[in-house]
């Protein structure tokens, strides 16, 4: 299995992404440059990662939707290529259309650094697929634009469709008022397209990943991709 | 020429910060303020096109970048003198 | 020879460029004529205070700055500490108080940037920030505007630039009003043979300009707000305010340690205070080359600039490299690749003068060395403040103790000077790059050295309570405490800097304090052994008369050898034992507890014996890497109750109880609240207890075993009386809401 970390100037969690495909999961993993619009079938998954992609100045996402890579990227989701973007990776996957809804600035208004519970919702994705249904993955959020927006409509259609992946709860798994970090609407913390092959969560699973820490809960999330492709 | 643009949050999507500073204003006692919407404020000099050409360039910035037309509304004037 | 349409030099002009009739007779003697205008610029910025050091250089010069591990002590832009392994630790603090008062948010976010570019022009890639952060009384309306704005520009500029901000200390008090203390710390680590120097090496290598364009934000910005005091036009100055860009920042980190890879790379400097001015000219004059160069190729962001405005900008996230000649387009390319402006703007010379054209004029033409080492150091005369005798007094006897315990111990945990700082270091990323084994809220964060087994443990630390009452032993007392801090994680201090924020120099009470702390910092590292490799000296924090208290701010760089030693501050399980390792005396003297309980700063600092503290740091090391402790606390402010409280609360999942028993002759306030020195709280499987006491015995330290952990309440017993006993999660909530629920509130 061979992955690729999208590297745009002002990605900042690229290292560690690349640390855990490669060092702790032992997978074959290469850098891909933002300027570089080549295809990418030459991987079973991209990952778009966490930073601030050129300063995160406009808005989150805005400007590196139109770099080259993107036009690959965009290109890759349409041939079912597997996709993960995380935090800022999401941000610029919603930018780009690939992901249904928006991110908002935290209702706090403050940027956000600390452990999170988030609940699975659905496992027939090949992200969630060696997860237990309802299964709480404890999971760090460092962002201050996760605040998760879409209409009514869409997101009834995401719910119909099982495109909403994980949301924030309590230990328990109850998805309360109180375990909403940033003001997410339906606490969603991670949702998926409609075909199912893209990604996109606020929460850092490279950073819950490396058995260093106590806490390796994000490993369930890699884990499923490596399932699923090898399926 | 010189397009001025407005992109402000649209109707139905939380603004904490123009809910932060009408709170403010009012704790200052401007007691009339009934909401507060904050948004961007662009300025763009363009050269070499027709006002015309200005009209569909502009919406095609905001449509395209400036704008996350998921949540945000833009509005805009072309002032021909500047 | 000068630029067109200079201003005539008249002793007007002299002086509002911050220099005294004298300077300016020094500088026309060193040159053997008169400067012109824009040679005028360049001697106002090097010699002024924050540049050339002139009061602190004499007392400077005591602290010992040599060890086995040092590569680069003080001088170059960072210091760099040998960690083994082919590796080395680079790092330094540094001071941005007066640009964050007159303009928070940024002046901290540049404070962030200018610190992290001093640790990477080293070659060193930056892994971590701390910052140490000093406001006024909290009931001043301007203190939340200030905490929010600088914690917002920290966070923005770290965050962006992906460096962790891993802790850190927040203090509040009265003598901040009118200046606040923004100190930032960066750890960075480089290869040992890739360390760069800040020298302009080898005649007719070529001299380059990187990163933003220049801009007119910042002529006269940190020299000169640095250099005086405030006084009500401090507003006005707020266009001396830079502006950060994080975004270019981060840029830069990685084309310049892309660019430092090349073998034909000779120096790098940032531009930090006086820009282009003290980049060149110390470059040059660590070298004893010249310079020249062009400012007409210098990449500009506004039109019309002048060569005096030039040579003074202060924009930020700007570089000079020295690369060897005929590898100026190579240099370039790399920041090409990066979208940064790149320039080859000149060339080293042999005979040791700058020289600056501009469109095809020459218009300086200085002798480097009278600009970087001309201004003469000042003999500042130095008195004891007379009102220390009267501070010094404190009649316990008049000091109620309270009958029950439980009311002050919940008062200190939710005052703002204990409280947890959670609402501050969760605007921070303090988990990016992987490497923060201990995140912030415990006595040091800790971090993992990639591809070794090492870690290092960071932690910065001042009392400026004690450094007024006396600056000598409340110096001491921050190098001490900070090393108990390392100890306490698992780390031996390996390298100290430091940033001595005082006032106004120029008054004898506060030369004599800045002379004291300077001794009690050298005093102390000489006897803990640990080199002073780095620092930063801010004076004039002062306003309208009023100084701040002195705060001499020391952090620490600490060595795991094995990072399986990191050791936290919180228990771990239920059923373990709690122990006190050190003694406690009958001290209160300028205790948190007097001040907010009483409402007194006053009385004598705790004692500090140097061999105790010695003694115990070695023990608590021994303890943690024979894996005999599972926690281990240091007691600071609030003392051993707090010291109690934290360790059972500042657990970041679930916070657990205590059952304590003291027995003691001593009030039970002093006992409790009183802040005696080289104590540490520790835990440990009960089955531990006796090799415990045995080594306690060997280093001679006294160990009292206190009880144990578990139940839902800390229970504190006295001589048999229970005297404290508050629910854990009462005190967690009360804990870890104040500082949030302080800056939620409108005013």
């Amino acid at each position: 299995m061979k992955c690729g970390v999208v590297v745009f100037p002002g990605s900042n969690c690229d290292h560690d992404c690349y640390h855990i495909l490669k060092h702790i999961l032992g997978l074959s993993t290469e850098w891909i440059w933002h300027k570089d619009d080549a295809d990418l079938d030459r991987f079973d998954a991209v990952v778009l990662p966490g930073g601030f992609s050129f300063g995160d100045y406009l808005r989150p996402g805005a400007i590196s939707r139109f770099s080259p890579v993107m036009k690959a990227v965009t290109r890759y989701a349409n041939k079912g290529g597997h996709i993960l973007g995380i935090c800022n990776g999401f941000q610029i996957l919603l930018e780009a259309g690939l992901l249904p809804g928006a991110l908002l600035t935290n209702r706090s208004q403050k940027f956000i650094c600390k452990p999170v519970a988030t609940v699975v919702e659905t496992t027939e994705t090949p992200f969630t697929r060696s997860c237990k249904k309802n299964a709480v993955l404890k999971l760090p959020i460092a962002h201050k634009q996760g605040n998760y927006f879409a209409d009514t409509e869409t997101l009834q259609r995401m719910a119909d469709n099982g495109q909403v992946l994980l949301r924030y709860a309590d230990a328990a798994g109850q998805v309360t008022e109180a375990a909403n970090p940033n003001g997410s609407v339906g606490n969603i913390a991670a949702v998926a397209n409609e075909r199912k092959n893209v990604m996109g969560m606020m929460p850092h699973p490279e950073r819950a990943a490396d058995p260093l820490w106590p806490n390796v809960d994000g490993q369930a999330i890699f884990q499923s991709l490596i399932e699923s492709i090898a399926s | 020429m010189l397009a001025k643009i407005h992109v402000t949050f649209k109707n139905g999507v939380l603004d904490p910060q123009g809910k932060a500073v009408h709170h403010a204003l009012n704790d200052l006692g401007f007691n009339e303020v009934r909401d507060v919407t904050l948004g961007k404020y662009l300025e763009i000099k363009l050269e070499g096109v027709s006002a015309e050409e200005a009209e569909h360039r502009v919406s095609d910035m905001c449509e395209k970048l400036l704008a996350n037309t998921v949540i945000e509304s833009y509005r805009y004037t072309l002032d021909p003198t500047d | 020879m000068s630029a067109p349409n200079e201003p005539e030099i008249t002793p007007q002009v002299v002086a509002d460029h911050g220099l005294t009739a004298g300077e300016y007779e020094r500088i026309q003697e060193l040159l053997g004529r008169a400067p012109n205008f824009t040679e005028l610029g360049i001697f106002s910025v090097m010699w002024s205070e924050h540049c050339s050091y002139k009061s602190s250089r004499p007392h400077l010069k005591t602290l010992p700055i040599e060890g086995p591990r040092v590569i680069e002590g003080p001088g170059e832009n960072a210091g760099v500490v040998d960690i083994g392994d082919g590796l080395a630790a680079v790092f330094k603090i540094e001071s941005h108080n007066h640009p964050s008062f007159v303009e928070p948010h940024q002046g901290a976010a540049t404070g962030v940037g200018g610190i992290m570019r001093d640790v990477f022009t080293m070659g060193a890639r930056p892994i971590a920030l701390l910052n140490s952060l000093r406001f006024g009384e909290p009931a001043d309306a301007r203190t939340r505007f200030l905490l929010n704005g600088v914690v917002e520009g920290i966070a923005s500029y770290g965050n962006c630039t992906g460096v962790p901000t891993v802790g850190g200390e927040v203090y509040f008090d009265p003598c901040y009003n009118g200046n606040i203390l923004v100190n930032a710390f960066c750890l960075g680590l480089v290869k040992t043979d890739k360390v760069f120097r800040a020298r302009a090496g080898g005649v007719g290598n070529a001299v380059i300009y990187v990163g933003s364009k220049t801009g007119r934000d910042g002529i006269h910005g940190a020299s000169l707000l640095a250099s005086a005091e405030f006084d009500e036009r401090t507003e006005e100055k707020r266009p001396t305010v830079q502006v950060g860009d994080p975004f270019t920042e981060k840029l830069l980190i990685e084309a310049c340690l892309e660019l430092m890879k090349k073998d034909w790379v000779i120096g790098v400097q940032d531009m930090g205070a006086a820009g282009l001015t003290s980049s060149s000219f110390e470059m040059a004059g660590r070298e004893g080359t010249g310079i020249e160069m062009d400012l007409s190729k210098v990449p500009l962001r506004e039109t019309g600039m002048t060569p005096y405005e030039i040579l003074l900008s202060e924009s930020q996230e700007r570089m000079l490299f020295v690369v060897e000649k005929g590898h100026e387009e190579d240099a370039i390319e790399i920041f090409r690749k990066w979208d940064l402006d790149a320039a080859f703007i000149g060339h080293v010379t042999a005979s040791p003068s700058v020289r600056i054209l501009f469109e095809g004029r020459e218009v300086v033409n200085l002798p480097v060395l009278p600009v970087v080492d001309g201004c003469l150091g000042l003999e500042r005369p130095a008195r004891r403040p007379v009102w220390l005798d009267h501070v010094k007094e404190l009649d316990l006897a008049a000091v109620d103790e309270p009958a029950q315990g439980g009311a002050a111990l919940k008062a200190l945990l939710g005052s703002l000077n204990i409280a947890s700082r959670e609402w501050v270091y969760e605007q921070y990323d303090h988990m990016v790059r992987l490497n923060t084994l201990i995140m912030p809220g415990s006595d040091a964060a800790v971090l993992r050295v990639p591809d070794t087994n090492k870690a290092l443990a960071i932690a910065v630390d001042c009392n400026s309570r004690y450094c007024q009452l006396d600056p000598y032993l409340g110096a001491q007392i921050a190098v001490s405490e900070c090393a108990r801090n390392i100890a306490c994680s698992g780390g031996e201090p390996i390298g100290l800097t430091n940033c001595l924020n005082f006032g106004n120099p120029e008054r004898p009470e506060i030369m004599w304090q800045f002379e004291q702390a300077v001794r009690g910092i050298g005093d102390a590292c000489r006897f803990f052994d640990i080199p002073v490799v780095s620092g930063n000296v801010s004076l004039y924090n002062e306003t309208k008369g009023e100084a701040i208290f002195p705060t001499p701010t020391v952090a620490l760089v600490g060595l795991l050898e094995d990072r399986d030693w990191q050791t936290s501050q919180w228990f771990k399980n239920s059923g373990d034992e709690i122990g006190l390792l050190g003694e406690t005396f009958p001290e209160l003297g300028g205790s948190e507890y007097l001040s907010v309980l009483h409402k007194e700063t006053r009385g004598s600092p705790p004692a500090l014996d140097l061999n105790r503290e010695k003694r115990l740091q070695a023990l608590v090391r021994e303890l943690i890497h024979g894996r005999h402790i599972l926690s281990a606390h240091d007691c600071s402010e609030g003392g051993l109750a707090v010291a109690l409280a934290e360790s059972c609360i500042s657990h970041p999942e679930t916070p657990l109880g205590a059952e304590i028993g003291l027995f003691s002759p001593l009030r039970k306030d002093a006992l409790l609240f009183g802040e005696s020195q080289s104590r540490v709280v520790i835990s440990y499987p009960r089955e531990a207890r006796d090799t415990i006491a045995a080594r306690a015995g060997e280093r001679k330290t006294p160990f009292t075993p206190l009880g144990s952990v578990g139940g839902e309440a800390l229970a504190i017993a006295v001589n048999g009386e229970e005297y404290i006993r508050e629910d854990v999660r009462t005190l967690n909530d009360l804990w870890r809401g104040s500082l949030g629920d302080y800056v939620r509130q409108t005013s």
